[in-house]
């Protein structure tokens, strides 16, 4: 008796197991929840520096059009208007994000529903590969394709916007089509039969029945193809044209708030007034990525069918 | 002779290589119940799906012998599938409303193409109507703008057989309607069917022999792929012809 009793007092082997377990596993928690706070700390702190060590007005920094950090206006205030960035980001992100979802959704029909056997090989397999591309390499195709096609056909340097937008429809393209194939497989089945056998077509059913079922996951989709729009840098900067200018037209150069960041890093002090402004776009390019985050939360929630 | 509304001769359905019925006689009389009855794999659902070619969607599925509807052969090649499905309504195994309100259910039918003309306070008629032929609509009436899915399974089956009823089809084939509900719920499906049995030819395939026994005016029995026997539901079920299928009814094999 009293062994058994020594036995059961005595922690085994799984149970220190388990226990180292959870420490190795609490540990990492923590050291990633301190890393990320970490970063937060960074971007707020040097980010909201431009208004409380520089006494950059808040309002000036978001309205304004002139961005040369550098400089000072007529006045003596550092020129620090972050406006142009903020329309141009907004600008391609929403345009390519338009012309990308039309063409997601056809593809992502005929992967799912129309012709699911070809839709499973190849163009599951395109769709990945387009995923798997780095960034740089759109920029680059953007930079010797685009650019001077968008020059051939309306003259001016080929930079701007359009160019932009082309070049991120083709990267959030897989990304919203990925995401919308998986809204269109969760669909069950059985709507398509039940649409059917009440004298449906087949394309009534799909606009009526599976588009309407799947419209959470594909406004999902899209905030996800638009939020990846929104932070991609690279590419955008080789074919935007980098001019911190309020955009006129479609055509002319223009900047937005990563591409700016990624141009203009490499040239200023930190501490300086123009370090932290850069640090300001970044804290916009957090806050945005909140806003897209609560936004699927949200569009989410409001997709739960069982409501 | 002029009351039969669909006969079928030799039906045979394959699933690419493999026949699945092989060749089924069977006719349906206008504003009689049919129960199709038989063991777990026999074809029931196989048979009943080539009614109105829902069977169709699976790839690879060919259907020869006939089936006429009206004289007319519904597998011909100039057939309007959609309008066939119009007149020929099915409610399945599991209560599958769209993830609408009970409303929209029930207006979907209606709204296809074809009868889009149709005025607000129509279309409140025809649902308010449809779902009380259904027997559903006290249940629902109150909240006809929530999700069909809010509702119980036995609730959700009727307002599904309202959605079927409100595109006023000729003929309603019901695949185990009830093999997920309760009792209660079964029995008031039950009641549904024999209250508006007077407007349609109806077919049910159930693996409940109470059922069968308690709604039907014809049974058909069906043995792997076969149609053993069909006939009135009293004499199959007190005298059937076939060993098998008295077999089958005292529970000796399926
Ligand atoms: N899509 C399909 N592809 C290939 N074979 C199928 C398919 N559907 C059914 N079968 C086969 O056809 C035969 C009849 O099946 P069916 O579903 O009609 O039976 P059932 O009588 O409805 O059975 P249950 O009572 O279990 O619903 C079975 O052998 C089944 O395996
Ligand atoms: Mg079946």
């Amino acid at each position: 008796m009293d062994q058994i009793k020594a036995k059961l007092m005595k922690p085994s082997k799984e149970t220190k197991q388990e226990t180292v377990g959870k420490i190795i596993s609490y540990t990492c928690i923590v050291a990633i929840m301190l890393l990320v706070l970490l970063v937060l700390y960074f971007i707020i702190s040097f980010g909201m520096s431009t208004f409380t060590k520089n006494n950059v007005n808040l309002w000036s920094f978001l309205s304004g059009t002139n961005w040369s950090p550098g400089q000072v206006d007529a006045h003596g205030n550092p020129e620090v208007g972050a406006l142009p960035m903020i329309v141009t980001s907004f600008a391609v992100t929403i345009l390519s994000a338009l012309v990308a979802t039309p063409f997601a959704i056809a593809v992502s029909l005929f992967m799912t529903i129309i012709a699911p056997k070809h839709g499973k090989g190849f163009l599951q397999a395109i769709i990945e590969l387009l995923v798997g591309i780095p960034s740089v390499v759109y920029g680059y195709i953007g930079l010797t394709l685009v650019v001077p096609f968008i020059r051939h056909l309306y003259g001016g340097t080929g930079f701007g916007i359009l160019s932009g937008t082309i070049v991120l429809f083709v990267m959030v393209l897989p990304t919203i089509t990925s995401l919308t194939v998986d809204s269109l497989k969760a669909v069950p089945r059985y709507y398509l039969e039940a649409s059917l056998a009440l004298g449906a077509t087949r394309w009534q059913t799909i606009y009526k029945v599976i588009l309407r079922a799947a419209t959470p996951g594909i406004l999902t989709a899209i905030i996800f193809g638009m939020a990846r729009a929104f932070g991609e840098a690279l590419a955008v900067q080789m074919v935007i044209g980098n001019a911190t200018l309020m955009p006129k037209s479609l055509l002319t150069p223009a900047a937005t708030l990563t591409s700016q960041l990624t141009t203009g890093i490499g040239n200023t002090v930190m501490g300086s007034l123009p370090n932290n402004a850069l640090w300001s776009l970044a804290l916009i390019l957090l806050l945005m990525s909140l806003v897209f985050n609560i936004a699927v939360k949200f569009v989410g929630s409001k997709g739960d069918l069982n409501k | 002779m002029t009351d039969k509304v669909i006969t079928s001769e030799n039906v045979r359905l394959y699933y690419g290589e493999k026949e699945a019925l092989h060749g089924v006689n069977l006719d349906f009389k206008k504003n009689e119940i049919t129960a199709l009855i038989g063991p777990s794999g026999s074809g029931k659902s196989t048979y009943l799906r080539c009614l109105n070619r829902i069977n169709d969607l699976i790839p690879e599925v060919t259907v020869t012998g006939s089936i006429k509807m009206d004289k007319q052969d519904i597998y011909a090649p100039n057939v309007d599938i959609t309008e066939l499905r119009k007149r020929v309504g099915m409610v399945f195994q599991q209560p599958n409303p769209f993830p609408f309100s009970v409303y929209e259910n029930v207006a979907y039918g209606v709204k296809l193409a074809g009868r889009s003309k149709v005025s607000k306070a129509e279309m409140d008629k025809i649902v308010e109507d449809s779902l009380k032929k259904a027997a559903v609509w006290d249940e629902v009436k109150d909240n006809l703008n929530d999700s069909a899915l809010s509702f119980s399974g036995g609730q959700q089956q009727r307002i599904c057989i309202a959605r079927v009823l409100a595109v006023k089809p000729e003929i309603i084939l019901l695949d185990e309607p009830t093999s997920a509900l309760d009792p209660i719920s079964s029995y008031a499906i039950e009641n549904t069917l024999l209250s508006i049995k007077k407007d349609y030819t109806i077919i049910i395939v159930t693996h409940n022999m109470q059922q069968a026994s308690r709604i039907s005016d014809q049974t058909a029995f069906l043995l792997d792929g076969k149609l053993v026997e069909a006939g009135p539901t009293k004499e199959i079920f007190i005298n059937p012809k076939e060993k098998e299928t008295n077999d089958y009814l005292n529970g000796k094999f399926g």
